[in-house]
């Protein structure tokens, strides 16, 4: 029982939207699609939801073709950004209306309406009008509406990008226990959060200028990116890449840098190779090797990005805590090569950190 | 460029309401010259009425605002020199972007060749240089949002640059190389700056002092870094950072406090006698997996892990009680769901009734 895109591709207006996109879904999972602004995310959405027609390839649900099915007959639920609802109806009404248009008995709409006021927590609002809730409070009525049905599909297209910070923390977390038992529907999540992608999927799709790159579970995408244009993707910061080379049992960096290599590319040929870090693995610290200038710094609530330029070329290092550096500070950070990355100079994986998967 | 001070300010929309009910609690603050100030909390915190205050487009119920020695509380927001960038940007669509950045020079007496060397300079800060000529139509909505602050930069006797959400509309993607630009701007131009936001990220990037804000109060004001060691009470605990900082209850003995039966040692001592609610606070990244049981370890149960990439958040419980700390993913996943936390002492915080214990 799943959802199988057979080599699809779109094009609008001469501009390629997709292109040969193949993957499997099953019912019951939750797939998040992960990308930049004009990956194809919402272009995705919208030929499984019937908007956008498939020049070539084929859609099928449960190994029947789907991609000629009109909208409103492919029984897809989606969830926007913006906070979309019936303003004249009050919240039980807005979670009622397509049980009702679908023909469901009084008795069992009333159940339903129930069941999913109560798991995004909306009991007390029920009879409130959307127009007065906050916007936090109107997603939450926008995904009961959504999952209530019990829709073949469920698409999700950012539902928290337009919320605060802490909201958007919290239903998250919420998210993740609502979306854990989620019976015969393909859920799909569309985000630009790596965060959030990891988090919430059963598996990531990671899309990039219409293409699929590489799709698995979070563990395998994060530890195992086919490439470097994944592996940036799917860290945030972005992965720190730099060009260097292996000779004679030393991997060699720009400026002279150089370290003996280590376990996980004993079994490389001398030559040119992308080598990649991910920053909270560089270590800043005033006995450092590498000088470095700081180039700009960014502070989240308990995290610090400190941007530097370096004899290995820009990097971004990330420490825990609030640590405030001015734009031209000198600073010196220890690069880890046991934790690098590498990659052909086509930047394709063949190689990553071994992981210590236990603490005793 | 201007010291701003506050005093006494306080405001109500409604006439006659009492003070607890008031969009803003009167309150004294003062804003030093050439800093740079955020406003931060959740929608109806205030922040929009105290910024609204300083730039003259409320007048406050009570109190008074000085630019300087001036006492500035009657004068319209014409004649108190400030420049504005508001969520949506605010140019003129049919202007060229020079023209934009122009004009609020041309009421000025400047020579036209002061006015094009001050233009030219704030167009290639913002990166605008290669487009002054298009009409500002024609740009995209971070780039029109960039006009808007250009138009307040190339006055540079402005007394304070006031930003209310400069970044909300614009484009995820986007927002980093605003917030850059915005930074670097700061940095260079010295001017004292009062940003509003609702984004924590924002107003701990940009500000020397941010000032957190929660029901017409003022809870917290101190630089990005005191937010996070200390904060001053549970409110503030829980807005800045990710996850919010843990608060855990305790019991006292002895003056001592203890959790799960051991004694704790905390950066700050108890003082004040034991009434009240007595908690500890510790920040999720400053819990760590203890590799053998000492001092300031207590056991704890692993009940879920959130995968995030580089980092993961183990929730764990403490007597029943939930906590969250962060783990790096290169040290991978304990092999048993019983640990023992350690609590570093230095990161320890007591709290009576939510609030910090000197």
């Amino acid at each position: 029982m799943s959802l199988i895109a057979k080599n699809i591709s779109v094009e609008v207006d001469s501009v390629q939207h997709l292109s040969d996109l193949s993957f499997e879904m099953s019912r019951g999972r939750l797939y998040t699609v992960l990308g930049r602004t004009m990956a194809g995310k919402t272009s995705l959405f919208r030929v499984i939801s019937g908007l956008l027609k498939i020049d070539s390839g084929d859609l099928t649900l449960d190994d029947k073709s789907i991609k000629d099915e009109m909208i409103w007959r492919r029984d897809v639920a989606m969830v926007y950004q913006q906070f979309i609802n019936y303003p004249h109806l009050n919240v039980s009404q807005n979670i009622a209306f397509p049980l009702k248009k679908a023909g469901l008995k009084k008795g069992e709409v009333e159940l339903r309406v129930h069941e999913y006021l109560a798991k995004v927590g909306m009991m007390e609002f029920k009879d409130r009008k959307v127009s007065e809730l906050s916007g936090g409070q109107q997603q939450r009525v926008a995904l009961a509406r959504a999952l209530a049905r019990k829709s073949n599909i469920l698409l999700l297209d950012e539902p928290l990008v337009n919320l605060d910070y802490k909201l958007r923390e919290q239903l998250r977390e919420e998210f993740k226990s609502l979306f854990s038992d989620q019976g015969n529907v393909v859920v799909l999540y569309a985000t630009t959060d790596p965060a959030e992608a990891m988090m919430l999927g059963d598996e990531v799709l990671i899309m990039h200028e219409g293409k699929l790159l590489q799709k698995g579970t979070p563990q395998e995408v994060f530890e195992n990116p086919k490439s470097t244009l994944v592996a940036q993707i799917i860290n945030d910061p972005p992965m720190n890449i730099f060009q260097g080379s292996i000779s004679v049992g030393n991997i060699n960096l720009p400026g002279g840098v150089s370290f003996d290599v280590p376990s996980h590319m004993t079994h490389l040929n001398s030559g040119d190779y992308l080598f990649g870090t991910v920053s909270p693995a560089i270590m800043l610290n005033h006995q450092g090797s590498l000088p470095a200038t700081v180039t700009y710094e960014e502070v989240s609530g308990s995290e610090s990005f400190i941007y530097v330029d370096s004899k290995i070329g820009p990097l971004v290092i990330q420490i825990a805590g609030i640590h405030s550096f001015r734009i031209g500070e000198n600073v010196a950070f220890n690069l880890n090569p046991e934790s690098f990355y590498v990659f052909d100079l086509g930047g394709q994986t063949i190689g990553t950190p071994s992981r210590r998967k236990m603490i005793k | 460029m201007a010291k701003v001070t506050l005093q006494n300010i306080g405001h109500s929309y409604t006439a006659g309401a009492p003070i607890e009910t008031w969009a803003l609690k009167p309150f004294d603050m003062t804003w030093e010259n050439g800093k740079t100030y955020s406003l931060v909390g959740p929608s109806g915190c205030g922040k929009t009425t105290l910024l609204n205050i300083v730039s003259g487009i409320v007048k406050p119920s009570q109190g008074r605002v000085f630019f300087d020695e001036t006492d500035v509380t009657d004068l319209p927001t014409s004649r108190r020199n400030i420049a504005q960038v508001f969520q949506f940007p605010v140019i003129y669509q049919s202007m060229t972007v020079y023209d934009n950045l122009v004009f609020p020079l041309v009421c000025r007496k400047w020579s036209k060749e002061r006015i094009a060397t001050k233009v030219n300079d704030v167009a290639e800060v913002l990166g605008l240089g290669d487009r002054l000529k298009k009409t500002a139509r024609s740009l995209n909505a971070d780039d029109k949002q960039l006009i808007s602050l250009g138009r307040g930069l190339v006055r540079d006797d402005v007394a304070a640059l006031l930003m209310d959400e400069p970044l909300t509309v614009i484009d995820p993607q986007m927002k980093f190389h605003l917030r850059r630009k915005i930074k670097e701007i700061n940095q260079q131009f010295g001017q004292t700056v009062v940003y509003v936001t609702h984004d924590q990220y924002e107003a701990m990037t940009f500000a020397d002092d941010v000032l957190v804000m929660s029901n017409g109060r003022v809870v917290q004001s101190g630089s990005p870094e005191e937010l996070f060691e200390s904060p001053q009470n549970a409110y503030v605990g829980y807005f800045i950072g990710s996850p919010a900082m843990n608060f855990i209850d305790v019991s006292v003995s002895n003056l001592e406090i203890t959790l799960g039966g051991k004694v704790l040692r905390t950066r700050n001592t108890l003082t004040g006698g034991v009434g009240g609610k007595i908690q500890i606070g510790i920040r999720p990244e400053y819990l760590s997996i203890a590799r053998s049981g000492g001092e300031n370890s207590i056991p704890a149960t692993i009940v879920d892990i959130s995968d995030f990439g580089s980092l993961r958040v183990l929730k764990v419980t403490i007597g029943g009680q939930i906590a969250r700390l962060k783990v790096s993913r290169e040290d991978g996943i304990p092999s048993s769901k019983e640990i023992l936390l350690n609590f570093p002492a230095q990161k320890t915080l007591i709290y009576r009734d939510s609030q910090l214990l000197a």
